[in-house]
């Protein structure tokens, strides 16, 4: 597989900016911090809904309740004979009855990651609603789901990658697309 | 590392690698049965077969919770109530269940090698829950996440393993699992009980259970099978007690932090005296509670896909 047509299409800073606008956003929306709680997909939005959390500790002087979710035990496609998947931890070490969720992830594409997130926490108890906060949306939805706060829409094709690095592991904060040629 | 192999025999028979990913799975599996509602849709759709030749309530429970909590369907065959009582062969019977579609096998067996036998006939993954003297490879890998999770390392560990070791398929594998993960393994039992040659596995012989205690990080005593009294292995279950059993005062010199575990079902007052099976070292019932976790990592390991995940397409 050779990969061309690399473009980037958010920095660093607008990754800041998309974040500090997102968190104003969840901040409005639910009146503040009362039952709020933060949930990170792994791996992307763990790293995503920590920065939320920085800034709404930074705003409102308090630390919301954070968790981190893997959904590879609730993949849809796991009986398929696809992938093995390698299973990383759920970190939830509270009950979501009745609380406000916010679930976070780095990227929206198919709507299978969201859907199989969302099975996950119904198991850790009926939260009050859940809502979802995206740095991208790429499009190409393959179930009816739509984030309430979005980093960037951008338009994709199927084949393409949208490839999200971290200075939290040592790379530059960025949104790439990269054309895949097969 | 992804998982390639088919069945789960032995530990003889697994690499360090494997048995490293195998824990680390069961780390992730830990959690799942910590939640309110202790069931994932992992394997939906997908069933297991228990079939115990040998009575077991431990580890046959212990993988049917393990296969509910993914949402496989278990069926549990015994002896008792299988065709093996009307004389029909180990081999007539794999063949008869696989002819169902069964996607896992779970068995054991007092004959060692008929999970090898099973594993070479059928297609599905074949899990050796215990054959004869050999191995019981789940055993010592629980016994092995629990090490690893209650001191954070298997490297450089002292691990002492006490009693029958002759007959004992937890003993065997334990030694294979510890010495491969770099611990130090040390034996102690009636010289009766003693295998032939034991030391070429890289262990080292003690003639008395005092010998062990105050250098060991990990003692883990075996169960005395009461019908090997019978065979002459010792004279007297007395006798027995006061020279290899677990008790207070002979506890007295070991480590502060030293791991005392137990395969069950616990003898007490035999192997092992209640103050101790019941006291602060215990690790007893974590042993317990760790494997319906191994054996929910082995199954997902065993009865899932196969290649490479490619997460972009969610």
């Amino acid at each position: 597989m050779r990969l061309k047509g690399k473009e980037t299409v958010m920095d660093g800073e607008e990754i800041e900016r998309a974040l500090v606008r997102i968190t104003h956003e969840m901040l409005e929306r639910n009146k503040g911090v009362k039952d709020l709680v933060l949930i990170g997909i792994r791996t992307g939005g763990v790293y995503l809904a920590e920065r939320i959390r920085t800034k709404i500790e930074q705003i409102e002087k308090f630390k919301v309740p954070f968790g981190i979710i893997d959904i590879t035990l609730y993949r849809d496609d796991f009986a398929m004979g696809l992938p093995q998947p390698l299973v990383g931890k759920t970190e939830i070490p509270f009950s979501l009855r009745d609380k406000k969720v916010i679930l976070v992830d780095d990227v929206l594409y198919t709507g299978r990651t969201v859907r199989a997130a969302m099975d996950a926490l119904i198991d850790f108890g009926r939260p009050k609603f859940i809502q979802l906060a995206v740095l991208i949306d790429r499009g190409h939805r393959e179930l009816p789901i739509q984030a309430d706060y979005v980093g960037k829409k951008v338009i994709t094709a199927p084949q393409d990658d949208v490839m999200v690095s971290f200075h939290e592991v040592g790379n530059p904060d960025r949104v790439v697309i990269q054309e895949k040629i097969t | 590392m992804r998982w390639a192999g088919k069945d789960i025999l032995g530990i003889q028979e697994l690499s360090i690698a494997e048995i490293q990913l195998i824990l680390d799975t069961t780390g992730s599996f830990k959690e799942v049965s910590t939640r309110e509602i202790k069931k994932v849709p992992t394997l939906r759709g997908k069933t297991v077969i228990n079939l115990f030749f040998e009575p077991s309530t431990r580890t046959r429970t212990s993988f049917e919770i393990a296969a509910k909590r993914l949402s496989a369907d278990t069926i549990n065959i015994s002896t008792s109530s299988s065709s093996v009582v009307k004389g029909e062969t180990l081999i007539d019977t794999a063949k008869n269940l696989e002819a169902m579609k069964p996607d896992c096998i779970v068995i054991r067996h007092p004959a060692s090698g008929a999970p090898h036998l099973l594993a070479r006939l059928m297609d599905v993954p074949v899990i050796n829950a215990g054959d004869g003297a050999h191995e019981h490879p789940t055993q010592a890998l629980l016994d092995l996440f629990t090490v690893r999770e209650k001191v954070g390392r298997l490297a450089g560990l002292k691990v002492a393993i006490v009693g029958d070791i002759l007959h004992s398929r937890v003993a065997r594998s334990n030694i294979h699992g510890f010495t491969k993960m770099g611990a130090e393994v040390h034996l102690a039992g009636p010289p009766t009980m003693k295998p032939a040659a034991v030391e070429r596995l890289g262990v080292h012989w003690h003639r008395s259970l005092a010998e062990v205690i105050p250098e060991a990080d990990v003692i883990m005593m075996l169960r005395i099978q009461l019908e090997r009294q019978e065979g002459g292995f010792f004279p007297t279950l007395r006798e027995y007690s006061r020279l290899f059993g677990l008790n207070v005062d002979i506890l007295k010199p070991a480590k502060p932090g030293v791991l005392i575990m137990h395969p069950g079902p616990i003898n007490r007052g035999v192997e092992i005296s209640p103050e101790v099976a019941d006291g602060p070292f215990s690790v007893i019932l974590d042993q317990v509670t760790n494997g319906v976790a191994v054996r929910m990592a082995l199954l997902y390991l065993l009865v899932g896909g196969e290649k490479e995940a490619d997460r972009s397409s969610l």
